[in-house]
């Protein structure tokens, strides 16, 4: 504790010395910052604001997140946090838009998934953390994270979570089918799919046609690049690029072949099929052990951990899938206790740390991720395979340049209605790109973005 | 006391103070009246007429996420008339209405004969297992039925393996509409039959009387005496259905996650104006395509009531 309050003391003298400085010459220099140096806030500001009594509203629905709160609220006593859970995903972004245009009532923070920071930030309804200090944060964390949560000099967001992308495999089903070791590329993953089908009743893995999140986390693992977003009023849309095609002309093979099942995710019937072998593996997210060993109890000691296999030998590249921020809305009042919130609770080893053991969120900060109590945790789910340290790994491993679309809620929608349905006939899936660019171009269009294909 | 008191009036003076005077009376007993229906005009006026008129009132605009709002006038309105997605929607539903009310609206009308007729045993058991449904929220029900559709591990697929047959998959794009069905005729057999046998439990037992004297059957009963006197109640529960079927929201949103492909936006009109102001940010569209709904629910049930009036009329 003393060692986190030196941290603290440290990087606030930094502030208070990059506040002088700018405090000194922002008079003068007015007129001439418009190019690069970004102006932060004064480093006594920042210790009046923390110090005077202040109530802070924050939207979240990380589990028990009310812990990381309790903490800050000891840290900073003056400062009287309300968590409130107005719910998960689209009903909470649409509780947060309905405040917004209500003009009262919105929260101070929240919580906002990677894919739909650019959403808000094109209707201008987040703070850009970078007035105060956050812009020197970005050796803390992990680099295609930090790309994620800014846009050129502007820090949209503090990061809180990720999910690169691995393979979660059933040791004992894959052996069972002749496969020893997981296979290191994709050509070897389709042998292998047709070796689990051909020797067992599994399927070597399950690709949800209705789960949009996971394909282009596949896309961006290919390097491929759909989206595009200036920060402005440009968009591109570029989904059905020959890459993309590529790597759906490979899942259609095995999708056409049944060596792949396409059955929706997150139901019962889904559930059912982890636990009673039909899945014998996972394309997935490095939140997801956790959420398995809860999800699939029955087959615990079974399962393994290994990166995606790899579009070209001895490459080591991965995608990301899902991943959230704690945003701070530009309608706060109290904008540098609400950025102290959402930077501490996520950067502090304490609450940090508490993040990656307690609540299973997969960390984003350079500190956590190399903490061994978090590290070398061995979970007999996966017969005490170090599953934390493969993850680590390949979160190093993420394409960093991967941007997204300022309207993801529609992009994801209309995935359903064009690449779903193509996979759900086991049909054309590069038509199915098609139908989807279209889509997502007409709407951009509607909406008064220029666009770019 | 009226009557006096006008006549009192014509004697003492031919100018006609008598309007005035009983409209004093009269108008205190329309005051008492208005004031014991104001609650629910101020109800009616607050939760409905507002939101109606600003709903009305945002139709006409369009609001893009690059360059705000403009008043557009009725463009939205005609974006609506052209949408083919409205129309798929408002086709999905026709078919609802052309086949699962006339099946649901046969079962409670067999039912309530069935019961009506006195033959039935434990008749007062049935009708509590046949309305058991309509008590289930509609959020249980469609779960229940979504699990039971599955393929793999659902009760109907199991069923199937079971007897060797291959499972059906009820969750496909071109089946998901009548499994839809299924779980609106459960819910609203009950429902439905209890408001016809309530109108058969009204009919004097005298006519019935009558008819066994004349030795009428009971299937004759049933045609020339019950059914014609059903008539009133057939007519309501059809616009009742003919107005739930046009608002068919609960199933395909809960069954979209099952049958992500299966069911898009626009899969019922409602879902549609749901999808388009929460995922598509078009809440102006939203109204539009709402409003557009409220005036084909109109002309579908005033041609419903037109239609069986004529017949009367014809009679």
């Amino acid at each position: 504790m003393v060692k986190l309050h030196r941290k603290v003391i440290g990087s606030a003298a930094m502030f208070s010395a990059a506040g002088l400085v700018l405090a000194g010459c922002a008079a003068a220099d007015e007129d001439a910052t418009s190019g690069g140096e970004v102006e932060v806030v004064d480093q006594s500001a920042f210790e009046e604001a923390l110090s005077t009594p202040t109530e802070l509203t924050m939207w979240a629905w990380v589990p028990d997140i009310q812990n990381q709160v309790d903490m800050f609220m000891e840290e900073y006593p003056a400062i009287d946090v309300t968590v409130e859970n107005v719910g998960q995903g689209l009903d909470h972004y649409t509780a947060i838009r309905t405040a917004l245009s209500a003009g009262s009532g919105a929260p101070d923070v929240v919580q906002m998934e990677l894919q739909y920071i650019a959403s808000f930030d094109v209707t201008n309804d987040l703070l850009d953390l970078a007035a105060y200090g956050a812009g020197d944060l970005e050796d803390d964390f992990v680099p295609w994270v930090w790309n994620q949560v800014t846009a050129g000099e502007r820090v949209l967001a503090i990061p809180q979570d990720s999910g690169p992308m691995g393979n979660l495999y059933r040791q004992d089903i894959m052996e069972a089918a002749g496969v020893t070791t997981p296979p290191a590329t994709w050509e070897e993953y389709a042998e292998a799919a047709q070796a689990v089908r051909d020797n067992t009743d599994s399927y070597i893995s399950n690709l949800p046609s209705g789960q949009a999140g996971q394909w282009v986390g596949l896309l961006w693992q290919a390097g491929a690049k759909p989206f595009g977003f200036d920060g402005d009023s440009g968009v591109t849309v570029n989904v059905n690029s020959d890459r993309a095609k590529e790597v759906v002309t490979y899942w259609e093979e095995l999708i056409k072949n049944d060596l792949v099942s396409t059955d929706p995710d997150f139901t019962d019937e889904w559930y059912q099929g982890l636990n009673q072998g039909l899945y014998a593996g996972w394309l997935t997210a490095a939140w997801a052990p956790v959420f398995l060993s809860g999800a699939a109890e029955d087959t615990s000691g079974l399962w393994r951990a290994a990166p995606l296999p790899q579009w070209g030998e001895g490459e080591n590249v991965s995608g990301n899938w899902g991943g959230s921020s704690s945003a701070v809305l530009s309608a706060t009042e109290n904008p540098i206790a609400a950025y102290e919130l959402a930077r501490w609770i996520n950067m502090d080893q304490e609450p940090a740390l508490a993040f990656a053991t307690e609540q299973f969120l997969f960390p984003t900060a350079n500190s956590v991720l190399a903490d061994p109590a978090w590290l070398e945790q061995e979970p007999e789910f996966y017969g005490n395979q170090r599953v934390n340290e493969v993850f680590a790994d390949i979160s190093e491993s993420v394409d960093v340049e991967f941007q997204w679309l300022p309207y993801m809620d529609f992009a994801y929608s209309s995935f359903n209605e064009t690449m779903g349905v193509e996979i759900d006939a086991k049909g054309d899936l590069s038509a199915g790109l098609d139908a989807w660019q279209e889509a997502l171009v007409e709407y951009g269009e509607q909406q008064g973005f220029s666009v770019n294909e | 006391m009226n009557a006096q008191t006008t006549s009192s009036v014509k004697t003492k003076n031919t100018r006609p103070v008598k309007v005035r005077k009983t409209s004093r009376v009269k108008r205190r007993t329309n005051l008492s009246a208005y004031g014991f229906v104001a609650p629910f005009l101020i109800i009616f006026f607050l939760m409905l007429f507002i939101p109606l008129a600003y709903s009305g009132y945002i139709s006409l605009f369009i609001e893009r996420i690059v360059g705000g709002i403009n008043f557009v006038g009725l463009e939205n309105y005609a974006r609506a008339i052209e949408d083919p997605r409205f129309h798929e929607g408002l086709g999905r539903t026709a078919l609802i209405l052309l086949i699962q009310v006339p099946i649901m609206l046969g079962l409670a009308l067999i039912f309530a004969l069935a019961l009506d007729s006195g033959y039935a045993r434990g008749s007062n058991l049935l009708r509590l297992l046949i309305f058991m449904p309509y008590a289930v929220p509609s959020v249980v029900s469609t779960l229940m039925w979504g699990y039971m559709y599955g393929q793999n591990f659902g009760l109907v697929g199991q069923l199937a393996t079971s007897i060797g047959l291959p499972a059906p998959d009820l969750l496909s794009p071109g089946v998901i509409l009548f499994s839809i069905m299924n779980i609106v005729t459960w819910a609203f057999v009950g429902y439905n039959m209890i408001i016809m046998y309530s109108a058969l439990k009204a009919i004097p037992s005298e006519v019935y009387e009558a008819a066994e004297i004349d030795g009428a059957s009971q299937f004759r009963l049933a045609w020339s005496i019950k059914i014609p006197a059903l008539r009133p109640a057939l007519l309501l529960t059809t616009i009742f259905s003919v107005i739930g079927s046009f608002q068919i929201f609960v199933e395909p949103s809960l069954l979209s996650p099952l049958a992500p492909s299966a069911i898009g936006q626009s899969f019922t009109p409602n879902y549609y104006a749901y999808n388009l102001a929460f995922v598509n940010s078009e809440l102006n569209y939203a109204a539009a395509i709402a409003f557009s709904l409220g005036v084909v629910i109109m002309i579908v049930s005033y041609a419903v009531q037109l239609s069986t009036q004529r017949k009367r009329v014809a009679e």
